[in-house]
């Protein structure tokens, strides 16, 4: 462009002079004239720029060769910026990756945000409840907002056949679920509607990675046989890679088939249902006909619907869970540290700018406009913030995966967390942002009036706006950083006070593991307690000091709620009090250390024949028989006989659902049953849950491998699966207190370390600024120590409105953290009071180096200057 | 080059390239000569402002340019008009034309006045 432009415009004068030349003119007077004529061709040219509007672009470009020039006579300067603002926009946009992965992206079906999931839900224990398999049938039927509806219950066994005895994972499914999630098989096809019935022939669809495990991903699986739990099941698809149904399974049944006695039970809300919105239905239409349905359901079955709603959720919130507002209080978190790290990085930039006034006021006095120097100062912030960002990229890469596999438990979605373009949008904006952010306040200084003044000033002379912004950029910095601390303050508070809990029973030296019989045994129930029985001999095994089995182990996941009352009268359904209830066998309180408070525990002779008995916790104790000796009283137990059990004795409170979480929950009452008076039917279905518990004279994770070949069984197929120590469990209970607590700190650590270096380098500006006015003082007889004063004086002054700024702020954070975290208390003094100091010592660390220089200045030569 | 000058009024510099382009293709040193013969010297054409104005109008699309050998056998920049430069002339044009006769009107009232 540029040559060409030179091109023609000497076309023009070399023309112009021919022409003079042939009018009789001497050569070098016509080209003079000639030039004459067009006028300066540096001035033309500028201007055919201008009308080309391709004057921008050069600008830019020449303003991005100034700033690196600039940036490369500071290296210090620079890489400090850089490093500051890559740490910040790096860790938010780990943070970001994560949210964008779990949250944002939708979920891999087509048309994903048609998916919904039914709850039940009652007025006293809100939206915990599934649906009963007859209620499934009647939303399937009844449904007009919902194309179609599907349903999945968990399921799993022991599969003997092709290859060794295995425990695997399985899901009961209705014949729709794959169609309603829209998810093609791998191979083969889904249920037939025919095949979702009982009594059907027995068939199953495997996961791809079974099919790969077992089978070697071979074409001519689909149709071959497979046993599990002893029966003989037709392969007719594979699920596709990754499938996954509330976490992965190995295989799936058909729902229909199954012959679990809560099949019929009304009662029994163990069915996950969810459906696809038809086609220009909304979710709130939906769920408007779905409340209809469970009135009409009321009315039909007073028994068992009474007070029973029902309510429709996106899919994507039942699939993320409870992470959510973790990920959304970590990106808050790192979005301080970024913000501290931008005011840092201003506070920089100012301080330069101030120095550099001599120079801008020289430019504006050589005819730059204001708008131009102040484009110039942005390009130059620019740069800062995009090298930042672009090393920010970098380290979320390298730091994504390893971030995702520290997240305690499962990340929902861990596999979709990945940098794909939105995050790398998101990166670029939020270093333009902060550029602009932390650029504009310097640019904005760029002289406009007093030219001569800040000319003749030497940039000596500080104005009193600059020292307030400097001393802003201070405050900003320590409260930002106070919130952090005393957000990780509380947090840390909260995992000591947890910790220190008493979970009830001794954790020491217990492991828990499932068992899953041997699938001969597990149709006849007599069989299947003889071979839980036989588990017994367990205690034979070196280390081994006592064995239980138990259905629900403290702490980890499964559970099992019934109603209960204490009065022959039932209250109302919705009404109905609810209690954790534990099926173990007498050795259970001496396995777990549990403390028996009133009474006796279940112990041999409670068997079946004779009398029922329950043992209950204190809670219960407390809540139904309020200051009652409740020994010798009846209990009144939802689905059990419709006589009352006695209860024999009352033990003290275990924390079931973990330290942090059980003061929370909403079923706290515990009674135990005995594994020996189970019915029947009841026998088969637990036998499929039941765990055996052991306590040991060793550490408890020697004893797992002898405890798995001793319980291998007659046919070694017998497996033991979910093999935890509970101290494992109970720590695991913590984890997200844990890591919370560990990235707060790190944060806190970060905003602490990013506030000394903002403090540190205002000062020595401001000190700098203040050389001559601190010579004039000496000289006049000010000593050392009234210099020091005066400068830790005037950052004291500072930190000290940031604190308290900081501290509103850290209040408002500590009620959040309350909301958002479980077994968080309200925020407390103790919390400022060790948090506090630590900033204030920090931040006077900081200001002590500049006083100290300050303090050395030579009056003479500070004088001179001036 | 004896008679005196006037100075082009605001504007008018961009319809008078755009008159002398539409005649055929034409370099930039042409167009100059070419102002200055047509209007007999009477109107001076600021060089200094001719090129700005070519490069304004080729990036508003008016004019469009290709390099040419000349008759000399040298390259230059050939200017020619492009449809939406043509439709823009004559509207230009119109309103030019327009507000002259109004400003004779004008002129030729205060006349007749005297008269």
């Amino acid at each position: 462009m540029e040559e060409q432009l030179e091109k023609e415009l000497r076309f023009h004068l070399d023309e112009h002079a021919n022409k003079l030349i042939a009018q009789g003119n001497a050569p070098d007077l016509a080209q003079r004239n000639a030039r004459l004529a067009l006028g300066g061709p540096e001035q033309v040219k500028e201007k055919c720029r201008d009308a080309r509007g391709t004057r921008w672009l050069e600008d830019l470009f020449q303003d991005f060769r100034y700033a690196l020039r600039t940036l490369r006579q500071r290296p210090g300067f620079a890489a400090v910026a850089i490093l500051t603002l890559a740490l910040g926009s790096g860790a938010t946009t780990v943070m970001f990756t994560v949210i964008n992965g779990v949250l944002l992206k939708p979920l891999a079906y087509p048309e994903a945000d048609r998916l919904v999931t039914l709850h039940g839900k009652t007025e006293k224990y809100g939206e915990q409840w599934g649906f009963s398999y007859p209620e499934f049938h009647d939303y399937q039927s009844a449904s007009r907002t919902l194309g179609s509806v599907a349903a999945w219950t968990y399921g799993g066994g022991t599969v003997t056949k092709p290859g060794e005895a295995e425990y695997v994972f399985g899901r009961l499914i209705s014949s729709g679920l794959f169609s309603v999630l829209g998810v093609p098989l791998a191979e083969g096809r889904a249920f037939l509607p025919q095949e979702d019935q009982p009594g059907a022939a027995p068939v199953a669809v495997i996961s791809y990675s079974l099919w790969q495990r077992r089978f070697g991903g071979s074409k001519e699986t689909i149709g071959q046989h497979l046993i599990l739990e002893g029966k003989s099941y037709t392969i007719v698809g594979i699920a596709p890679a990754g499938f996954r149904v509330d976490g992965d399974a190995d295989i799936y049944t058909p729902l229909g088939q199954s012959r679990d006695p809560r099949m019929q039970d009304r009662a029994a809300f163990f069915i996950h249902v969810l459906g696809r919105l038809q086609p220009n239905v909304r979710l709130a239409q939906a769920q408007t006909e779905i409340s209809v349905i469970a009135r009409r359901l009321a009315m039909q079955y007073p028994e068992d619907n009474q007070g029973r709603g029902m309510v429709a959720h996106p899919l994507s919130q039942e699939v993320v869970g409870d992470v959510r507002p973790t990920l959304w209080l970590l990106l808050g978190a790192v979005s301080v540290v970024l913000l501290i790290a931008c005011v840092n990085v201003a506070s920089l930039l100012l301080a330069r700018a101030v120095s550099r006034e001599r120079e801008l006021a020289l430019r504006v006095a050589l005819g730059a406009s204001r708008g131009r120097l102040l484009r110039q100062c942005l390009t130059e912030s620019t740069v800062l913030g995009i090298s930042g960002g672009a090393l920010g990229i970098l380290l979320a890469f390298v730091g994504i995966h390893p971030f995702v596999s520290l997240w305690p438990g499962s990340l929902p979605r861990a596999e979709e967390v990945q940098l794909d373009w939105r995050v790398l949008l998101f990166a670029l904006g939020l270093s333009l942002l902060s550029s602009l952010l932390f650029g504009l306040a310097p640019a904005l200084r760029t002289p406009a009036r007093e030219l001569e003044r800040a000319l003749r000033g030497a940039g000596r002379s500080l104005a009193g706006s600059t020292r307030r912004l400097h001393s802003d950029f201070v405050v900003a910095e320590v409260a930002l950083a106070v919130v952090l601390l005393v957000s990780a303050g509380i947090l840390g508070r909260t995992l000591l006070r947890l910790s220190s809990l008493d979970p009830g029973f001794d954790t020491r030296n217990v492991l828990a593991a499932h068992v899953a019989l041997s699938p001969a045994v597990l149709e006849n129930p007599a069989k299947a307690r003889a071979a839980w029985e036989d588990l017994d001999r367990a205690r034979r095994l070196p280390g081994v000091q006592s064995v239980a089995l138990a259905d629900v182990v403290p702490m980890r996941v499964g559970e099992d709620s019934v109603g209960y009352w204490a009065t022959p009268v039932p209250p109302p359904p919705d009404q109905l009090p609810l209690a954790l209830t534990s099926i173990v066998t007498p050795d259970y309180l001496n396995v777990m250390g549990m403390r028996l408070r009133q009474g006796r525990f279940l112990n041999e002779q409670d068997r079946i024949g004779h009398e029922l008995v329950v043992v209950i916790d204190d809670n219960l104790a407390q809540h139904a028989f309020v200051g009652n000796d409740p020994v010798g009283k009846g209990l009144w137990i939802q689905g059990m006989a419709s006589n009352p059990v006695r209860i024999v004795g009352v033990v003290g409170h275990v924390r079931h659902w973990g330290l942090a979480g059980d003061d929370q929950s909403r079923v706290r009452d515990q009674i135990y049953c005995s594994f020996y008076q189970l019915p029947d039917p009841l026998v088969h279905f637990l036998s499929s849950v039941m765990s055996i518990t052991v306590r040991t004279t060793i550490t408890p994770l020697n004893v797992a491998e002898p405890l798995r070949r001793e319980l291998r069984g007659p046919g070694a197929d017998q497996t033991l699966y979910d093999v935890h120590t509970m101290d494992d469990l109970v720590s695991a209970s913590l984890d997200r207190q844990r890591f919370l607590l560990w990235l707060f700190g790190i944060f806190a650590g970060l905003a602490l370390l990013l506030a000394c270096i903002g403090i540190y380098g205002v000062l020595t500006y401001l000190t700098n600024q203040r050389v001559p006015e601190i010579g004039l003082r000496m000289a006049l007889g000010a000593s050392t120590r009234d210099v020091m004063r005066l400068v830790l004086g005037q950052s004291f002054g500072m930190i000290v409105v940031g604190i308290a700024v900081g501290i509103l702020g850290a209040l408002a954070a500590g009620r959040l953290l309350e909301h958002l975290v479980d077994g968080t208390r309200p925020t407390d003094l103790s919390t400022f009071t060790i948090m506090i100091p630590i900033l204030l010592a920090a931040a006077l660390f900081a200001s002590f180096i500049p006083a100290r220089r300050a303090s050395r200045v030579d009056p003479m030569s500070a004088l001179r200057q001036e | 080059m004896t008679a005196p000058k006037t100075d082009l009024p605001q504007g008018t510099l961009d319809l008078l390239i755009l008159k002398v382009v539409a005649l055929g293709p034409v370099h930039g040193y042409a167009i100059a000569q070419r102002l200055e013969q047509v209007s007999r010297g009477v109107v001076q054409v600021p060089e200094g402002s001719l090129y700005p104005a070519l490069h304004r109008l080729e990036n508003r699309s008016l004019l469009a340019a290709d390099w040419k050998e000349t008759e000399t056998g040298r390259e230059a920049k050939f200017y020619r008009l492009t449809g939406k430069g043509r439709k823009q002339l004559e509207t230009d044009a119109a309103s030019w034309q327009r507000l002259i006769d109004a400003i004779a009107l004008i002129l030729g009232m205060a006349n007749g006045g005297a008269r």
